[in-house]
C-alpha cells in the first residue's frame, strides 16, 4: 500500500469532528459538465418541441407529428423494432440457454460471452458493410439476396446480428439464476420437462425475458449508424427523418421538426425502460 | 422414486468434475448435449461469415476470386475525396481525448461520492446511466445549438470529445462501479486518513491503483465506443473514421477501401476486447 505520504504530511489528527458541511463541492465539477452536454442538450429538445420558430408558445410541433407522413414513420420503427426485438429476444434466449447449461467456466461459454460483448457495440456502419459483402444483391459472396433492401426483412436481419448478442448478455445471469434444485424438485414429483417449463421455469423467466426483449426494442429505435449506411434516401423510421430535418437547410414542416420527432422518441424510450427496470425488479426476486 | 439413485451418482459425479448438474436423466442429456451443439454452429456460423465475407471482400483482387493486399495497402494513400487518412488520426486522438477527460471527471468524483458524499450515489448513478436511455439521435437534436456556439472558438472535430465523454458515461461508469465496489473503499481511506495522508493521496495512490482493471476495463470501453461512433459526427458534420468510411461508401465505386478499412477498424476493436476479457480474466483468477 502507498501510504509514503505520511512522512510528508506528518501524522495529523484527524479532522472528523470539524469538517466543513462541502463534500458536495466536490461534485461540481461533474454536476457542471453533465449539466451543460447532457441535460442541457435535453432541456433544449424539450424546450424547442414546444416553441414556435418565431418564438413563443405552439403545440403545433406536436400536432404536424400527426401527419401521413410522420404516422408512417413511426409505424416503420414500430415494425422494424418489433420483428428484430421479437425475433432477436427468442433467439438470444435460445442461445443463452445453451450457453447456461454448458460448463460454467467452459471454453465455449467464455468465447461466446466475450463475443457477445463485442457484437452487441458492433453496430454502426461497419455492419451494414459487412452485411452488402455477404450478401449484398449484386456483391454477396454468400448468395445474391434480392431482398437485401426491402424494407423490415433486410435491415431487419442486419439489426439481429446485434440484438442476439444483447440478448444473450441481458437475459443470461436469469437463466444461470434457475436452480437445478426447482428442476429436481419438479422430476421428483413426477413433472416432465414440459410441465417444469411451463409451470416452473416459465413464468420465473418470463419477467426478466420481457424485460430484456423491452430493452431490445429500445436499442433497435435508437439506432441509426446501421440504417443510414444501409439505405440513405428513403426515410423509413424515425431517426432518419430526425436526421433529414436537421440536415436539410429548408425544414420539412418547419425548424422545429427534429425537436418534436426527437421528444416522440424520449418519450417512446422513456415508456419502454421504465418496463424494463419494473421487470427487472421484479426478475430480481429469484436471483439472489 | 428409484430412478434418481444412479442419476444422483452421476450427477455427483458431474459435480466433481466441475460440469453443471441440471437435474436431467442421461437421455435428456445427450438430447441437450446434441441442441447445444447445433445451436453454436448455427449461431456462430450466422455470427462469423458477415464477418469473413467482409475480410474476404477486402483481399479481393482485380478479377472476382483471385486475392490482394492492394485494398489493405490503400489505407494509407487513399486520396479521397475526403482523404483517409487524416479521419483515422483524428478518431485515434479523440479516442485518447475523450478517454481521458472521462477518468479525470469520473474516477475522481466517483471515489468522492463513494467516501464522502454517499447520499449523492444515487443521482450519480441515475446521471451516468441516463445516456442509455436518451437515444444518441435525440442527444445530437439538442446538442446541435450548443456546438454551434463551440464553433465561434474551435472549429476541430476534436471538439467530438466533449459528446463523446457522455457517450461513453454509462459504459465507463459500470466499469469503475464494478471496480469500487470490489475494494473495501471505506476502510482503505479511514486507514490513510489516521495515518496522516491527504484526500488526494488516498484517492490516487491508495484507491485507484487498487482497482487498476476497473479503469483500464473503463478505457478499453471508451476507445471502442469512440471507433465505431458515427450519428453525433455525421450529423454535426464532422468527418471521423466512421462518417469517412460512410462517405467513401457513398462517392466511389471503389469499394476495395471500403471493406479493408472496416475490416482493419474490426479487428481493432476486436483486439481491444481481447485485451479486455484476457486482463479480466487474470483479475478473477487472482480471487479466490
Amino acid at each position: 500500500m502507498t501510504v509514503a505520504a505520511t512522512a510528508e504530511t506528518g501524522a495529523r489528527p484527524v479532522r472528523a469532528g470539524r469538517r466543513p458541511p462541502l463534500a458536495w463541492v466536490g461534485t461540481m465539477p461533474f454536476l457542471a459538465y453533465t449539466g451543460v452536454f447532457l441535460l442541457l442538450p435535453t432541456g433544449i429538445v424539450l424546450w424547442n418541441a414546444f416553441r414556435r420558430p418565431t418564438g413563443g408558445f405552439t403545440l403545433s410541433n406536436l400536432s404536424a407529428l400527426n401527419t401521413s407522413t410522420v404516422r408512417s414513420l413511426f409505424v416503420g420503427s414500430l415494425e422494424l423494432c418489433l420483428i428484430c426485438s421479437v425475433s432477436g429476444a427468442v433467439l438470444g434466449a435460445l442461445l443463452a440457454y445453451a450457453i447456461a447449461s454448458g460448463h460454467p467456466d467452459g471454453a465455449i461459454r467464455r468465447l461466446y460471452i466475450a463475443g457477445s460483448g463485442v457484437l452487441a457495440q458492433f453496430g454502426g456502419v461497419t455492419l451494414a458493410f459487412a452485411f452488402l459483402a455477404a450478401i449484398g444483391p449484386t456483391s454477396g459472396i454468400l448468395f445474391h439476396a434480392k431482398w437485401y433492401y426491402n424494407f423490415p426483412w433486410g435491415i431487419g436481419l442486419i439489426y439481429i446480428y446485434f440484438q442476439i448478442p444483447l440478448m444473450v448478455l441481458v437475459f443470461l445471469p436469469a437463466i444461470d439464476g434457475v436452480k437445478v434444485q426447482w428442476r429436481e424438485a419438479s422430476e421428483n414429483l413426477g413433472g416432465s420437462a414440459w410441465q417444469y417449463w411451463r409451470y416452473v421455469g416459465g413464468p420465473l423467466l418470463a419477467p426478466a425475458f420481457l424485460g430484456a426483449a423491452l430493452l431490445l426494442f429500445a436499442n433497435a429505435l435508437s439506432a441509426y449508424a446501421t440504417i443510414v449506411a444501409w439505405e440513405d434516401q428513403i426515410a423509413y423510421v424515425v431517426p432518419q427523418q430526425i436526421s433529414a430535418s436537421m440536415i436539410s437547410e429548408v425544414g420539412l414542416i418547419n425548424v422545429n421538426q427534429a425537436d418534436a420527432l426527437a421528444l416522440g422518441m424520449i418519450v417512446m424510450v422513456v415508456i419502454l425502460m421504465t418496463g424494463y427496470f419494473l421487470l427487472q425488479r421484479r426478475a430480481a426476486r429469484w436471483q439472489r | 422414486m428409484a430412478a434418481v439413485s444412479p442419476l444422483s451418482a452421476e450427477m455427483s459425479g458431474a459435480e466433481a468434475k466441475g460440469t453443471q448438474p441440471r437435474g436431467l436423466r442421461a437421455g435428456q442429456r445427450r438430447r441437450l448435449n446434441v441442441f447445444r451443439y447445433l445451436v453454436f454452429t448455427i449461431f456462430g456460423l450466422f455470427f462469423l461469415l458477415p464477418l469473413l465475407a467482409m475480410v474476404r471482400f477486402s483481399l479481393q483482387g482485380k478479377k472476382l476470386g483471385t486475392w490482394s493486399l492492394a485494398a489493405w495497402k490503400q489505407i494509407a494513400s487513399y486520396k479521397g475525396p475526403p482523404p483517409l487518412l487524416p479521419a483515422i488520426e483524428i478518431t485515434l486522438e479523440l479516442a485518447v481525448i475523450t478517454s481521458v477527460v472521462m477518468l479525470v471527471l469520473v474516477l475522481p468524483t466517483m471515489i468522492w461520492v463513494r467516501l464522502r458524499v454517499r447520499w449523492f450515489s444515487r443521482v450519480l448513478e441515475f446521471i451516468c446511466l441516463l445516456p442509455l436511455t436518451i437515444p444518441a439521435i435525440v442527444l445530437v437534436v439538442g446538442l446541435a445549438p450548443i456546438y454551434n456556439k463551440i464553433e465561434r472558438y474551435n472549429v476541430s472535430a476534436l471538439m467530438l470529445f466533449w459528446a463523446y465523454v457522455i457517450l461513453a458515461l454509462p459504459y465507463a461508469y459500470r466499469a469503475l462501479a464494478a471496480g469500487l465496489n470490489s475494494l473495501d473503499a471505506i476502510t482503505l481511506s479511514e486507514a490513510a486518513r489516521s495515518l496522516g495522508a491527504r484526500w488526494f493521496t488516498v484517492m490516487f495512490r491508495i484507491i485507484a491503483p487498487n482497482m487498476w482493471q476497473a479503469i483500464l476495463n473503463a478505457l478499453l470501453l471508451t476507445v471502442a465506443l469512440v471507433l465505431g461512433e458515427f450519428t453525433v459526427a455525421y450529423l454535426l458534420t464532422y468527418v471521423n473514421l466512421q462518417v469517412e468510411l460512410f462517405s467513401i461508401s457513398r462517392n466511389t465505386t471503389n469499394a476495395g477501401v471500403l471493406f479493408s478499412a472496416s475490416a482493419a477498424t474490426l479487428l481493432f476493436g476486436f483486439a481491444l476486447l481481447l485485451i479486455l476479457s484476457y486482463a479480466g480474466r487474470r483479475l478473477r483468477r487472482g480471487r479466490p
